[in-house]
C-alpha cells in the first residue's frame, strides 16, 4: 500500500487526509464545512444541498468518491475466492463489467455491500462502504489470491446528471457514448490511464472517473473546463443522498447496520430482510451465509424492506410506522421530500408479514412549523418501483446537450 | 441420511478413531478405518525405539479410559490387561527428600502432618468437581442458543448437577474452576514437593504455568476418572490394539498404511476421501479422527468452508508443549534418597509450584525450559515384555518445550535432550552412564510422526473456551461439521484428550442418531 504524499504530514494525528482532490474542493466550498468520511476530509455541501441535488438531476455534479475503501484482489484463485465472498454469482460478471453485490456472515447477515469491478481477466476490484480488509484477509484462508487495499493509490469522481456524457465527450473521452450501464472503460490522460465505469449512486446517467492521485488535480481541472457549458456544479454528501433515496438504495449504517459493527443480533439483516433477494444466487454451491439463508428462505424472514409513498409533504425522517388499527409494524431509515418525483418518499424497516406491494400503513411524523412541534399521522402506501428511474439512466447511446 | 450397510469411513486408526469404529460397527454399519501409520494407535502406541526396549511412544499412563467402552467393547476379553494400576505419584527431589501421594495419604520424609490432614478434604472437593464434569464426558454437547428440549435439558441437568452439590461446594466450584491451581494449592497445603506435584494435574499436556487461569480445570478434567494411574501390559499400544480387535470382531475394516490425502466434496456434501496413492474411496460418511485443523485446513480446505467457521478453526489453540524421553537403560535408575521399591511409581520431578512456573515462563517466550518438569515412569518394573532381562526403559513426559520454539526444532534438539538429561542425572548421577540408547521426541516429531496440528496431544489445548460445545468450534461441536457427510471423533472435539475413547464413543453415537437409529 502506498503512503500518500501530501503536504499534511501529520495526519498520523487523527488519520483524516485531505482528498486529492481538495485544493479543489477547498476553493469551491463557501460554506467551509468538512466531514470525515473513514480516512478522508468529505464536503457534506459545497453552497446548498438542494441546488447541488438539482444540479445531479438536471445537468451534471461531480461527488468526489475518493474515501470509499478500495481493494484490488487477483490471484489464480480470485474468482473463487470473491464467489465464497459475495451472495452473488460473480462468474457472470465478465471483465470490463462492473457488479452491485452484497457479502453476509456466516448467519447470513450483511456485513456491506459494494462493487466488484472486473478490471481485466481474474483481476477485481471491490469497492466497499466499509473498512474490509480484516474480513478479507480472513477470507483469504484457503485460497491463493492477492489482497491489496489501495484506498490511497486510487482517486475517485462520480459525474452524474443528463449532461454527464456530453461533458466527457467534450472532455475528449473518444466513444464514451457506447459505454452500456455497468461497463468498463480505459482512456489515456495526460500519461497516465483514466478508467471510466458508467456506475453511480442517484439512479440517473451517470460515470464514475478512477485515476491515480497525482493526476487528480488535472482531472478535475478539465472536468469542470469541459463540463462549463453543460452546468456542471461540484455536489455534497447530502445532496448524493438525496438522489441515492429517490433511486432507492440502501446505506450501510442508515438504513441497515453492517453485521461487523452490531452488538445485538437481532439488529442485523440479510440481504433477503433488505429486498436484496434478487442478488442472492443460490445455485453457487457454497457462499458465506448460504445455509443461513436457505434457512430463512425456508422458515420466512423476520423483517421486510420497503419503499413508501407517504401523503402530504412532512418528511418522515425517524417516524414509526404503523398498521390501520395502530399496532407498531417498523420505522423509517431514509426519508425526504423528492422534488423530482414531487413525492414524500421513504425507506423503511417493516416486520413482517407487513409490507406487501400496495399495503397501506400510517406513519407518524413529527414536523416544526415557526418552532412549534406537530404530529401527524400520515397515510402511506407500499411501492414497487424506485421513485426516480429515468429511461436516460440505461439509453445507450445517452442523449446529447 | 445414511443406511445401515452404506459403507463408511474414519479417517485415522487412532484410539478415538477405532473406538467410533467399533461402536459404528456394532450398530450394523459398515466402517472402514484408514491409518496412515503401519499400525494402529496414532499416539497410543507400542514402539521399539532401540533393539529390544519398548516403550509407550506417545501417553504412557492411562488414567481416562472410560469404564463403559472398555465394558462395552469388552476389550479385556480382547487382550486389554494391566501391568501396574493404581500407581502412587512419588514426588522426588534432587536433595534425597521424597513425597509418596497414595490415594489421600502422604507418606516420605517431605510429608508434613498439616498437609497429611488437609489431603482427604482436598481430594473429596476435587474428585467431586470432577465429577460434574466427568457427567458431561459421554453425550454430545448442548447447542446454546437453541429451543431443542435435548439442548435445554441437557443444560439444565448441568445447572442442577452443580446447584445440587449444596451452597458451600457449589460456590466452592463456581469459584477455583476458572482459577489456577497455584493459588488453590497455597490456600491448602504447605510442602513444595506436594504442592509441587500435586500442580502437574493442572498444567501437564498444556500451554498454561501454574498461575494460568483455566489449570485448575485442566486438573479437574485429567482427575475426572477417579485420578487413578494404570500401566496397561504391553504398554499403550496394547489398548490400542485390544479396541482395534473389538472393532473387527464387530466387522470393522482396519487398513494401515493407507494415508488421506483429501476429503472429496461434491457442493456441500462430503463424498469421499482420496488416498497418497492416488485411489479414491466413495462414501457418504466421512469421520474423521484427525485434529480439527488438519481436517478441515488440509484435508478439506478452508475455501470449502464458510469463513467465519474457518477462522474459528484457524484460532484454535494447538501448540503443542510436551517432549517425550525414552532411555534404554542397563540397570534400573536408582533415584537419590528414594527407595528401589518406590521406583516404579509415577516419579514427578516439579520440587516447587516456583519451580514449575519457572519452567513455563519459557514457553511463553518461544523457548524450551532450562529445567524441564518431568513426568517418569519404568514401566519395564511392572511389565518385563518391554525390556531384555534385567534391562529397564524409562519413559518421562517433559515440559516444556513449545512446539512453535524460536530457533526451530532441528537446531534445538540437541541441546534440549541435554537438558533433560542434566536434570535426570541431579535426581539419578549414574543416569547417563546406564543409558545404553536415547530418544527424545519433540512436538515437531509427534507432529509429523503421528500427524498432530502443533504435536498438540489434546488435538486442542484443554481449556473451558475450548471445551464442551466449543470444541473444537462453535458449529463442529456435535461431532456434525458444515459439510454434511462430514463428521469429527477425535480429541479435538468433546471432551477432548487423554486416552478416553468418550470423543469416539459420543461421534459414533451421533452418527447412529443422525442416521435414525
Amino acid at each position: 500500500m502506498r503512503t500518500v504524499h501530501f503536504e499534511h504530514r501529520d495526519h498520523w494525528r487523527n488519520k483524516v487526509y485531505p482528498s486529492p482532490f481538495h485544493s479543489r474542493q477547498k476553493e469551491l466550498n463557501v460554506l467551509r464545512t468538512w466531514s470525515r468520511w473513514y480516512d478522508y476530509l468529505s464536503v457534506p455541501a459545497y453552497f446548498d444541498a438542494t441546488l447541488e441535488y438539482f444540479a445531479a438531476r438536471n445537468a451534471c455534479a461531480v461527488f468526489d468518491l475518493t474515501p470509499m475503501t478500495k481493494h484490488v484482489i487477483s490471484g489464480p484463485d480470485a474468482l473463487p475466492f470473491l464467489n465464497r465472498l459475495v451472495t452473488r454469482d460473480v462468474a457472470k460478471i465478465k471483465p470490463g463489467r462492473v457488479g452491485y453485490c452484497v457479502w453476509c456472515t456466516d448467519e447470513g447477515q450483511v456485513i456491506d455491500d459494494g462493487t466488484i469491478f472486473h478490471l481485466e481477466p481474474g483481476r477485481y476490484r471491490l469497492c466497499s462502504q466499509e473498512h474490509q480488509i480484516d474480513w478479507l484477509m480472513i477470507n483469504a484462508n484457503g485460497f491463493d489470491v492477492d489482497i491489496v487495499e489501495d484506498t490511497h493509490d486510487v482517486a475517485g469522481l462520480a459525474l452524474q446528471g443528463p449532461t454527464a456524457c456530453a461533458t466527457l465527450k467534450r472532455m475528449g473521452l473518444a466513444g464514451i457514448e457506447n459505454l452500456t450501464p455497468f461497463g468498463l472503460a480505459h482512456f489515456d490522460f495526460s500519461g497516465t490511464q483514466l478508467m471510466v465505469s458508467r456506475t453511480g449512486y442517484t439512479g440517473d446517467l451517470g460515470y464514475e472517473l478512477w485515476i491515480d492521485p497525482d493526476h487528480a488535480e488535472l482531472l478535475w481541472d478539465r472536468l469542470f473546463e469541459a463540463g462549463e457549458l453543460h452546468n456542471i456544479r461540484p455536489m455534497g454528501s447530502d445532496a448524493l443522498d438525496m438522489t441515492r433515496i429517490e433511486a432507492g438504495f440502501i446505506l450501510a449504517g442508515v438504513d441497515f447496520m453492517p453485521a461487523m459493527h452490531t452488538v445485538r443480533p437481532t439488529h442485523t439483516r440479510s440481504p433477503l430482510e433488505l429486498g436484496l433477494s434478487w442478488l442472492v444466487d443460490f445455485n453457487k454451491p457454497l457462499f458465506n451465509g448460504r445455509r443461513a439463508l436457505l434457512e430463512e428462505k425456508a422458515r420466512g424472514s423476520r423483517y421486510r424492506f420497503v419503499k413508501l409513498d407517504i401523503e402530504g409533504n412532512k418528511p418522515a425522517n425517524n417516524a414509526y410506522v404503523f398498521d390501520r388499527r395502530e399496532k407498531n409494524i417498523g420505522w423509517i431509515t431514509s426519508a425526504m421530500w423528492s422534488p423530482s418525483a414531487k413525492k414524500n418518499i421513504a425507506l423503511a424497516t417493516l416486520d413482517m408479514p407487513h409490507g406487501k406491494i400496495g399495503d397501506e400503513v400510517l406513519v407518524e411524523i413529527y414536523y416544526q412549523r415557526e418552532l412549534k412541534w406537530s404530529r401527524v399521522m400520515a397515510n402511506a402506501r407500499v411501492v414497487k418501483d424506485p421513485f426516480w428511474d429515468p429511461p436516460r439512466r440505461r439509453l445507450t447511446p445517452p442523449a446529447d446537450f | 441420511m445414511i443406511n445401515r450397510g452404506e459403507k463408511m469411513i474414519i479417517i485415522g486408526g487412532g484410539h478415538n478413531g477405532l473406538v467410533c469404529a467399533a461402536f459404528l460397527a456394532r450398530a450394523g454399519y459398515a466402517v472402514t478405518v484408514l491409518e496412515a501409520a503401519s499400525q494402529v494407535g496414532g499416539a497410543a502406541v507400542t514402539h521399539e525405539f532401540a533393539p529390544g526396549f519398548k516403550v509407550s511412544q506417545g501417553a504412557h499412563l492411562l488414567y481416562l479410559l472410560d469404564e463403559g467402552i472398555r465394558k462395552d467393547l469388552a476389550l479385556d476379553s480382547h487382550g486389554l490387561k494391566m501391568a501396574g494400576t493404581g500407581l502412587a505419584t512419588t514426588s522426588i527431589s534432587a536433595g534425597g527428600d521424597y513425597l509418596r501421594i497414595n490415594g489421600d495419604q502422604l507418606d516420605g520424609p517431605g510429608a508434613e502432618p498439616d498437609d497429611q490432614a488437609a489431603m482427604p478434604e482436598y481430594l473429596r472437593m476435587m474428585n467431586r468437581f470432577a465429577g460434574v464434569l466427568q457427567r458431561l464426558h459421554n453425550r454430545t454437547p448442548m447447542r446454546l442458543g437453541t429451543t431443542d428440549r435435548g439442548d435445554l435439558k441437557a443444560l439444565a441437568r448441568l445447572g442442577w448437577d452443580i446447584r445440587r452439590m449444596g451452597k458451600r461446594d457449589m460456590r466452592e466450584f463456581l469459584r477455583i474452576t476458572g482459577i489456577n491451581v497455584y493459588d488453590v494449592l497455597q490456600e491448602n497445603f504447605n510442602s513444595e514437593l506436594l504442592k509441587g506435584a500435586l500442580s502437574l494435574e493442572g498444567v501437564l499436556g498444556t500451554f498454561l504455568g501454574t498461575r494460568s487461569n483455566n489449570s485448575v480445570f485442566c486438573a479437574l478434567q485429567r482427575m475426572s476418572n477417579g485420578a487413578r494411574y494404570d500401566l496397561p501390559a504391553g504398554g499403550m499400544g496394547a489398548v490400542s490394539e485390544a479396541i482395534a480387535a473389538a472393532a473387527r470382531s464387530h466387522g470393522a475394516e482396519i487398513r494401515t498404511s493407507a494415508r488421506v490425502r483429501r476429503i472429496l466434496t461434491e457442493g456441500e456434501e462430503a463424498c469421499g476421501v482420496e488416498l497418497e496413492d492416488g485411489s479414491v474411496i466413495e462414501a457418504r460418511c466421512i469421520i474423521s479422527n484427525a485434529d480439527p485443523k488438519t481436517t478441515f485446513n488440509r484435508l478439506l480446505g478452508a475455501q470449502h468452508l464458510e469463513a467465519g467457521f474457518a477462522h474459528r478453526v484457524r484460532n484454535i489453540r494447538s501448540n503443542g508443549c510436551v517432549a517425550k524421553l525414552h532411555l534404554a537403560l542397563s540397570e534400573p535408575p536408582r533415584f537419590t534418597g528414594l527407595p528401589d521399591e518406590f521406583t516404579g511409581d509415577r516419579l514427578v520431578i516439579a520440587p516447587s509450584l516456583q519451580y514449575v512456573e519457572h519452567a513455563f515462563n519459557h514457553a511463553k517466550y518461544r523457548e524450551y525450559s532450562k529445567d524441564p518438569v518431568m513426568e517418569i515412569t519404568v514401566p519395564s518394573l511392572h511389565d518385563d515384555s518391554l525390556a531384555p532381562a534385567g534391562q529397564h526403559v524409562l519413559s518421562a513426559v517433559v515440559q516444556w518445550a513449545p512446539h512453535n520454539l524460536k530457533q526451530g526444532w532441528s537446531e534445538a534438539k540437541v541441546a534440549f535432550t541435554g537438558r533433560v538429561m542434566d536434570v535426570l542425572a541431579k535426581h539419578d548421577p549414574e543416569i547417563r552412564g546406564k543409558t545404553l540408547y536415547s530418544e527424545l521426541l519433540t512436538p515437531a516429531d509427534m507432529e509429523s510422526g503421528f500427524g498432530m496440528t502443533g504435536g498438540h496431544w489434546h488435538h486442542a489445548e484443554m481449556a473451558m473456551d475450548q471445551f464442551l460445545m466449543m470444541r473444537p468450534v462453535y458449529g463442529a461441536a456435535q461431532y456434525r461439521t458444515p459439510v454434511n457427510g462430514l463428521w469429527l471423533c477425535g480429541a479435538g472435539c468433546h471432551p477432548g484428550g487423554g486416552v478416553m475413547g468418550s470423543a469416539g464413543r459420543n461421534a459414533a453415537n451421533a452418527i447412529i442418531e443422525s442416521a435414525g437409529g
